[in-house]
C-alpha cells in the first residue's frame, strides 16, 4: 500500500473527500442496520446476511462496470439490455448443446458481453457521439436484438443443463459463487483502478480530457477500454442472472441500468467524473440490496420497494451534496488561515 | 440573432443545405411515407394519416418541454415516471369520488410539483439532473405503485375519453393533435420569439457567463422543469382518455423515446443548440416509421431497435457528411 500513502501526502484534500464520502455511507448503513434489526430479529441473521451478498452479486458487477465509464465523465445506459443478450444468446446456445460446461458458458458470456461494449466503445470515442446518446440507441438496439433472437420466447429452467443452474447456487470453500464472482472482480478492478497505470489514467480521463491528453494519455482508447470492461462485466452478468433465476427472457432485468448506475452515485462516484472509489460502489450497490432486503423483513408492501429506492437515492446525493459543500467551506478556511 | 444550424457552415452552397439539419429529416419524413404508402394502398388516406398521430402524441407533448431543457443544457429522465404519478393520483381520486375535472386538475398540479421538486433540487441545491431525475424516476414511479398497487382505475366518463380519443367536431382531425398543435406553436413562439427563448438558450451555451451577467440561470431551470412535470401530467391526461384506463405502469419507458425525438430533432444533447421545427419534424418522423413498421407487423421491441439505430445513424452522418466537406476543402 505504498503508493495510496504516497497519494495521501500530494492529495491530502481528495482522499480525505474519498474517505468521508464512504464513511458517510457506512453510518448509514449502519443506522439502516440497527434500525431494521431492532424491527425484525431475523435481519442479522447470517442467513440472511448471506441471503443480500447473493442478492447484490450481479448489481456489483455490473456496477463497477459502470463506474469505469462514469469515471471517465461517460455513461452507458446499455448494461441492463447487454446483460439481457448475453443472457439470451448463452441460454439459447446451452439448452441446444447441454454438454457445454458452466465455465464456457460464462467465457461466452465475457465474450459477447465485450463484443458489444466495443461497439459502444467505437462510437464513443471513435464516432464521438455523446456517451448517453450512444448508449441510449445501443440500449434499444440490443433490447431488440434479445427479442429478434429468440423470437419472444423464453429459455426455462428444464432446457438449462443442472450443471449451468447449479452454477448460481452452489458453494465454494463456504462462499456462494455468485458472492465469489462479485468479490473476484471487486478485488481485480481495485487493483486495477488503484495500482496500474491504465487505472490511474482512467482517473486522469475524468477530471481533466484535456489535460490527460496534454499529458500524453490516449483518451480515445481509455474510452474504448472502459466501454469494452463495462459490457464484458455486463455480459458476465447476463450469464449469472440466467443461471440464478433458471430463466432468460427477453425483458430480463429490464431497466436495471438505473439501479447499476444508481449504486454507482449512492456510493459516492462523481457522476461528472474524475472522483469515486470500488469500496464506495460495494458500499452503494450493499446499501441498495440491503433496502430491498428490508423492506421485505418487516412486510411492507412491495409496491413500496421502488418509491423507496429512490427516495434513498436522493437522500444519499442531497446529503453527500452538502456535506462535501461544507466540508470545501471548512478546507478552504482552513487553507487561508 | 438566428438560431445556428447543427452542422458547421460549408462553403458550398449544396452541402450547406443538406447539413441543415431540418431538411434532412423533411427528406427522410418524405421517404418515410412513401415506404409506407408502398406497404399500404390506405396509408395516405386523409383519416387514416389523421388516426396515425393518436399514437404518439402523448411522447410529443412531453418532448417540448425537453427540448427546453436539453437546450439548456439539463436533462429530464423523470418524465414518464411523473406522468404515471399525477396520472394515478387524478385516477385514484376520480374513484374516490372526486369529480373527473377536479381530479384532472390535481393531476395536472401533481404534475407540475413534481417537476418544481426537480427544479428545486437541480438549481437551488446544484445537483446534476442525470442524477435528480434518475432519483425521481424511481421514486415518482414508485408512488404510482405505492397509490394503486396492481390495480386499474376505469370507467372514466365520455366527456373524459373524448380528449384522448374524439374528434373536432365532425372533421377527421383528432383532438390530441389539436392539443399538441397548440402547445407545439406555443412552445415554439417561446423558445424562438422571446426572451426568455433567448435565456434558455445563453444558459444552455454558458450558465457561467449567464450568471455573471445578471441572468437568473436558477429560475430559469427552475420554470423548465415545472413545465415539463406540468406537460408531463397533461401527457398523461390524454394517454388515460385514450387508453379509457390507468395503471401505474402507465407510459413506461417513454423518456428514452422522447429523448431520441429531441436529439433526432437536432438538439445538442450537450445543451445550447436546437429548433422546436426540428424537434416536431422528428416526432412526426419516429411517428410514421414506427406506423409503417406496424403496418407490417413489426413487434414493438423489434420497432425500438430501428428507432435505436436511427438515432445513432443520425448524429453519425453529419458528422460523416462534415468529414467529407473538410476533406473536398483541403
Amino acid at each position: 500500500m505504498v503508493t495510496v500513502s504516497e497519494e495521501k501526502k500530494g492529495r491530502s484534500l481528495l482522499l480525505l473527500f474519498a474517505g468521508v464520502r464512504e464513511m458517510g455511507i457506512s453510518v448509514f448503513i449502519v443506522f439502516l442496520i440497527a434500525a431494521v434489526s431492532l424491527r425484525s430479529p431475523y435481519f442479522l441473521t447470517v442467513d440472511n446476511l448471506v441471503y443480500i451478498l447473493i442478492d447484490i452479486a450481479i448489481l456489483t458487477i455490473v456496477a463497477i462496470g459502470e463506474t469505469l465509464v462514469i469515471l471517465t465523465r461517460s455513461i452507458d445506459l446499455s448494461v441492463a439490455s447487454t446483460l439481457a443478450l448475453s443472457g439470451m444468446i448463452v441460454g439459447m446456445t446451452i439448452s441446444k448443446h447441454q454438454g457445454i460446461p458452466p465455465a464456457v458458458a460464462v467465457l461466452m458470456g465475457l465474450a459477447i458481453g465485450a463484443v458489444l461494449g466495443s461497439v459502444n466503445g467505437l462510437l464513443v470515442a471513435k464516432g464521438r457521439i455523446p456517451p448517453i446518446i450512444a448508449t441510449l440507441g445501443t440500449l434499444s438496439i440490443y433490447r431488440g436484438l434479445v427479442f429478434a433472437i429468440s423470437g419472444g420466447a423464453w429459455v426455462d429452467a428444464h432446457e438449462m443443463p443442472r450443471p449451468f443452474v447449479y452454477l448460481s447456487k452452489n458453494t465454494t470453500l463456504g462462499i456462494p459463487n455468485l458472492v465469489l464472482f462479485a468479490i473476484i472482480v471487486a478485488i481485480i478492478f481495485y487493483y486495477f483502478l488503484n495500482h496500474t497505470r491504465t487505472g490511474r489514467e482512467i482517473y486522469a480521463v475524468g477530471s481533466n480530457p484535456s489535460a490527460a491528453r496534454v499529458v500524453g494519455i490516449r483518451v480515445d482508447r481509455i474510452l474504448f477500454l472502459v466501454y469494452l470492461l463495462s459490457g464484458t462485466l455486463a455480459g458476465m452478468a447476463g450469464v449469472l442472472w440466467i443461471s440464478r433465476y433458471a430463466s432468460a427472457q427477453s425483458d430480463t432485468a429490464s431497466g436495471f441500468e438505473l439501479q447499476a448506475i444508481a449504486a454507482t452515485v449512492v456510493g459516492g462516484v462523481n457522476i461528472f467524473g474524475g472522483s469515486g472509489t470500488l469500496p464506495g460502489v460495494v458500499l452503494g450497490s450493499l446499501l441498495m440490496g440491503i433496502i430491498v432486503n428490508a423492506l421485505n423483513l418487516i412486510r411492507i408492501s412491495p409496491f413500496w420497494k421502488l418509491a423507496v429506492q429512490g427516495f434513498i437515492i436522493l437522500l444519499a446525493v442531497v446529503s453527500d451534496a452538502l456535506l462535501s459543500r461544507r466540508l470545501q467551506q471548512a478546507g478552504a478556511s482552513e487553507g487561508a488561515s | 440573432m438566428t438560431v445556428k444550424a447543427r452542422a458547421v457552415p460549408s462553403p458550398s452552397i449544396l452541402s450547406g443545405l443538406l447539413l441543415r439539419w431540418e431538411w434532412l429529416l423533411v427528406v427522410l419524413l418524405g421517404i418515410a411515407c412513401m415506404v409506407n404508402a408502398s406497404l399500404s394502398p390506405y396509408f395516405l388516406d386523409v383519416h387514416n394519416l389523421f388516426d396515425m398521430t393518436f399514437h404518439f402524441m402523448e411522447r410529443s407533448l412531453i418532448a417540448l418541454p425537453m427540448a427546453f431543457i436539453i437546450i439548456s443544457g439539463n436533462i429530464d429522465l423523470s418524465v414518464a415516471s411523473n406522468l404515471g404519478m399525477s396520472t394515478i393520483i387524478m385516477a385514484a381520486s376520480y374513484k374516490a369520488g372526486l369529480n373527473i375535472w377536479l381530479a384532472m386538475l390535481l393531476g395536472l398540479a401533481a404534475g407540475a410539483v413534481g417537476g418544481l421538486i426537480n427544479g428545486l433540487l437541480v438549481a437551488r441545491v446544484r445537483l446534476p439532473s442525470l442524477v435528480v431525475t434518475l432519483g425521481t424516476y424511481a421514486l415518482y414511479r414508485g408512488v404510482a405503485f405505492v397509490i394503486l398497487g396492481d390495480l386499474v382505475v376505469t370507467g372514466f366518463p365520455s366527456s373524459f375519453t373524448a380528449i384522448g380519443q374524439g374528434y373536432v367536431g365532425h372533421t377527421p382531425i383528432p383532438v390530441p393533435l389539436v392539443i399538441f398543435a397548440f402547445f407545439a406553436v406555443l412552445f415554439g413562439l417561446l423558445l424562438h420569439r422571446t426572451a426568455f427563448g433567448r435565456l434558455v438558450y445563453a444558459v444552455g451555451n454558458n450558465e457561467t457567463a449567464c450568471r455573471f451577467s445578471g441572468v437568473a440561470v436558477d429560475r430559469i431551470r427552475i420554470i423548465l422543469f415545472t413545465l415539463s412535470g406540468l406537460m408531463s401530467a397533461l401527457a398523461g391526461v390524454v394517454l388515460s382518455a385514450r387508453f379509457g384506463s390507468a395503471r401505474p405502469n402507465i407510459a413506461l419507458g417513454f423518456e428514452l423515446d422522447v429523448i431520441t425525438a429531441v436529439v433526432l430533432g437536432g438538439v445538442d444533447i450537450n445543451g445550447g443548440q436546437g429548433t422546436m421545427p426540428g424537434v416536431v419534424l422528428a416526432l412526426f418522423l419516429i411517428g410514421v416509421v414506427r406506423y409503417g413498421m406496424s403496418l407490417k407487423n413489426v413487434p414493438g421491441q423489434i420497432q425500438n431497435t430501428l428507432i435505436g439505430m436511427l438515432l445513432i445513424v443520425a448524429i453519425l452522418l453529419p458528422q460523416f457528411l462534415r468529414r467529407l466537406a473538410s476533406r473536398s476543402r483541403a
